[in-house]
């Protein structure tokens, strides 16, 4: 369910022929046109929504898993589901407006090339939709659900805390919904205030038995999602909305898995430990440029990719090395995800720790319309955390 | 929705049950209601004596053969309407007798409506404000069931209902400060365009999430009841969100408990570009044999629901009213989607241009000599205007201080919110060249 569909994350500029739906009513009423007026400026900061936080880093373009095509995140998530449609018969993909392709376009092409018994919508119900999924994937189909927006992934909480999680536990082992996979667009995305911006991840954090995956761009999200649908455990993919168009990479045309509870070290460094998952990765990318640029600070940078089961041992690993860590991430700082790795890290890695550990992360609020420049943990907050660790 | 059956036997009563479809009118305001506690159904007390299903909430008789009740054969709720296409009236004794004043109100109401949502649209492609939601096609049922309405009863919306708080009287300037996000926003600028709210025109702040109102409707309408003083509560919601769990639970919820509460399902064929074959089966989301009296009204509310209202309140039952708003929606589902990637521009057009609320309406008035094409004209003009005026002012207004990012997340501002405020504001001082702080309040 949604109140707003598609986002168009380059502004405003529309491809729908709207002078022609519209026409009707306008025509009962006349034509009206909007001019701007002379007195106001439509140029202001916040305005200009389509002055992203961060710079989209593309990953290089991979060579081990065979010929690669331009794609961007959107078509990255294609590409996994039909490698997925095409290989496994048993394989549905189902949820609200999937059949069209999708308000994020995700599953565009699919219906025609597989068949409307195995790409369909279904009725509004994210509870059902989840339900469902489980009944599928217990029955034995690889079953890939869609949940139009994580802010609405709730109504399945039951369902996906109190059945999927624990299906194979309580039965001991007879039966299990490990063929069900639930993919959801996630995060902020420059306007979508309470209800299509949130970051959910730390509440399925909390439930043993499922696993949480967020790919930080195309390549890394193909082939994770290809990981969660083979993987035999339910797992919960998030998507980062504001980048299914703005980040673009090589992408291989084959399926390909990236493994789970993996963590990435993307950059090497010897100064400070930064650890963040999807669109944030982008946000320390950058902040890891300015500390060494503006501080001569070397900062090693972890995607953690897989939330649940986490990559202790790599993070670990990594504070050893540094002494110092920062987390980030969008989601509200208490009882957030940044609170599981800051609290075990310290156990690990007392004695290295040269500083407190420094989580960077969205303040104890809903997520607010007007004031997302001001609540975001942008790379100022970022940078600003990292001098205070340096000179602890 | 559940099977029509399932619902019947749980919800225990069986109504007589029928469905409308009313051109544009909107009803009498109601007089007067009459309040009394109406002693509801109670289980029937055990009897083994005589020959009849004995089992809690039971009203059938056996039979000694096995029968199937096929939906498919029963024909579908009729569809209750007062004028048609052309803008007569069917039936002069159906006629609600409304004066010119009154019409002439709705039409204006409609039309305003309808210009600003174009305006607001075209400031969405333009990029001045971030998300907008039209209302076309719809602006009949809005404006028609507010105005069965008494003020003081409670309104808990979907997304599409802009109309029902402009005809209470929200002002333009209101409207837009909300889509603008601007320092007049009741909201504080917390929400996206389109989700209104207004205390003193008791309409419950909106909220993206679908059918969530529904259940908290009636617990709004029990605790109204219980306060006596003849106010009703009304849910408006689309026949998308009626699949929703929450739907089933305030259904359920409001004929157990009592609720003097009006269901408002506003069935225009879409859930974003989900057909009403894929939402449900039947013929509408109100279902033969239900507790809740079933009427889908067409365009503008509803001649009946002053009636309905009545009823409610004083049986304390809910209603579910099912607008069966010109078959389809006439926008796009909101600026994010583009519906021609889901159905045809010729079967928008349709509606649009053939079987328009405010055509009708037009028709009608304008077969009474209420209205000319001077007065048409006059009031495009004007209206656009009105609607200009307070869209250019919106636009130039400040954004909310940001110190309200931090407030009413409780009622009171906890220690650690404080903090948290507090080093915002360091932080702000500290890089404020990266932060828009000339667009927000000082």
């Amino acid at each position: 369910m949604a109140a707003a569909a598609r986002f168009l994350l380059r502004g405003a500029v529309s491809k729908a022929p709207i002078a022609n739906v519209n026409v009707g009513a306008q025509s009962s009423f006349g034509i009206t046109l909007l001019r701007l007026s002379p007195n106001c400026s439509s140029k202001t900061k916040t305005q200009r929504r389509n002055a992203a936080h961060f710079t989209y880093h593309p990953d290089p373009v991979p060579t081990e898993y065979g010929p690669t095509t331009k794609m961007n995140l959107f078509q990255s998530v294609t590409s996994a589901l039909d490698n997925t449609l095409a290989s496994d018969p048993t394989a549905v993909i189902f949820g609200e407006d999937v059949a069209f392709g999708g308000v994020f376009r995700c599953t565009v092409g699919l219906r025609d090339k597989y068949g409307k018994d195995r790409v369909f919508n279904t009725p509004l119900c994210e509870q059902g939709i989840v339900g469902f999924g489980i009944g599928a994937a217990v029955a034995g189909a690889t079953a890939i659900a869609e949940i139009q927006f994580a802010d609405y992934i709730y109504p399945a909480f039951d369902q996906i805390v109190n059945e999927a999680a624990k299906y194979r536990y309580r039965s001991g082992n007879l039966f299990d919904c490990g063929n069900l996979t639930i993919r959801a667009p996630w995060g902020c995305v420059g306007h979508g205030s309470l209800y299509h911006s949130q970051s959910p991840e730390a509440f399925f954090a909390h439930c043993p038995g499922i696993k949480v995956v967020i790919p930080r761009g195309p390549v890394q999200c193909k082939g994770l999602l290809l990981s969660c649908i083979a993987d035999q455990n339910p797992c919960i993919f998030f998507e980062p909305k504001i980048l299914y168009r703005a980040a673009v990479e090589q992408v291989p045309t084959e399926a390909y898995t990236i493994p789970l509870s993996q963590a990435e070290v993307i950059q090497e460094g010897s100064d400070v430990t930064l650890v963040a998952w999807g669109t944030q990765i982008h946000v320390l990318t950058e902040v890891a440029n300015m500390a060494q640029e503006k501080l001569g600070v070397s900062c090693e940078l972890i995607d953690l990719q897989t939330i649940l089961p986490w990559d202790t041992e790599t993070v670990c690993k990594s504070v050893a090395k540094t002494g110092r860590l920062l987390i980030s991430h969008e989601a509200p700082i208490t009882g957030g995800f940044a609170a599981e790795i800051s609290s075990t890290v310290q156990e690990e890695c007392f004695l290295n720790l040269e500083a407190p550990i420094a989580r960077v992360c969205g303040y104890d609020t809903p997520f607010p319309h007007i004031f997302e420049p001001f609540y975001i943990p942008d790379k100022w907050k970022c940078f600003d955390a990292i001098k205070k660790l340096i000179i602890y | 929705m559940a099977t029509l059956n399932s619902i019947k036997n749980m919800y225990g009563i069986c109504s007589h049950v029928i469905r409308q479809t009313t051109g544009l009118r909107a009803a009498k305001l109601i007089q007067q209601r009459a309040f009394r506690v109406n002693g509801a159904l109670r289980q029937q007390p055990f009897d083994s004596s005589e020959e009849k299903p004995q089992f809690p909430g039971a009203s059938a008789e056996f039979i000694d053969h096995l029968e199937f009740i096929q939906p498919n054969v029963i024909s579908g709720i009729p569809v209750y309407r007062v004028m048609d296409r052309a803008g007569k009236i069917i039936n002069p004794s159906e006629d609600p007798q409304l004066s010119k004043e009154q019409v002439l109100n709705f039409y204006q109401k409609m039309t305003l409506l309808n210009t600003m949502d174009r305006i607001l649209y075209e400031s969405q492609r333009q990029g001045r404000i971030s998300f907008y939601m039209t209302n076309y096609g719809e602006e009949g049922t809005h404006i028609g069931s507010a105005a069965a309405l008494d003020p003081r009863d409670l309104v808990f919306g979907q997304y599409r209902e802009a109309g029902v708080l402009m005809y209470r009287g929200f002002p333009l300037d209101l409207f837009m400060a909300q889509c603008y996000a601007n320092v007049d926003d009741l909201g504080k600028g917390r929400q996206m365009p389109v989700h209104y709210g207004s205390k003193d025109l008791n309409f419950v702040t909106i909220s993206s999430p679908l059918a969530t109102q529904i259940p908290q409707a009636a617990g709004a309408a029990y605790a109204a009841k219980r306060e006596n003083t003849n106010r009703a509560v009304i849910c408006y919601f689309g026949e998308g969100a009626a699949s929703e769990g929450d739907a089933h639970a305030g259904f359920n919820f409001s004929a157990t408990l009592e609720c003097p509460l009006i269901f408002f399902c506003r069935n225009n064929g879409y859930a974003i570009s989900t057909p009403t074959n894929e939402q449900y089966r039947g013929d509408g989301i109100g279902k033969t044999g239900s507790t809740l009296f079933c009427l889908g009204s067409r365009s503008v509310c509803v001649r009946c629901e002053p009636r309905i209202l009545c009823r409610a309140v004083a049986e304390n039952q809910p209603f579910l009213i099912e607008a069966m708003t010109q078959a389809t929606r006439i926008g796009h589902h909101s600026t994010s989607d583009d519906s021609s990637a889901y159905r045809s521009v010729d079967e928008v057009n349709y509606w649009d241009k053939q079987d328009h609320p405010i055509s009708r309406l037009r028709h009608y008035m304008t077969a009474r000599s209420w209205w000319s094409e001077e007065d048409e004209r006059s009031w495009r003009k004007q209206s656009r205007k009105m609607v200009m005026e307070a869209f250019e002012k919106a636009e130039k207004r400040h954004k909310p201080h940001p110190d309200l990012m931090f407030s009413d997340v409780y009622e009171e501002m906890t220690p650690n919110l404080v903090k948290q405020k507090e080093a915002m504001w360091r932080h702000v001082q500290q890089y404020k060249e990266h932060y828009p702080l000339d667009a927000y309040a000082k």
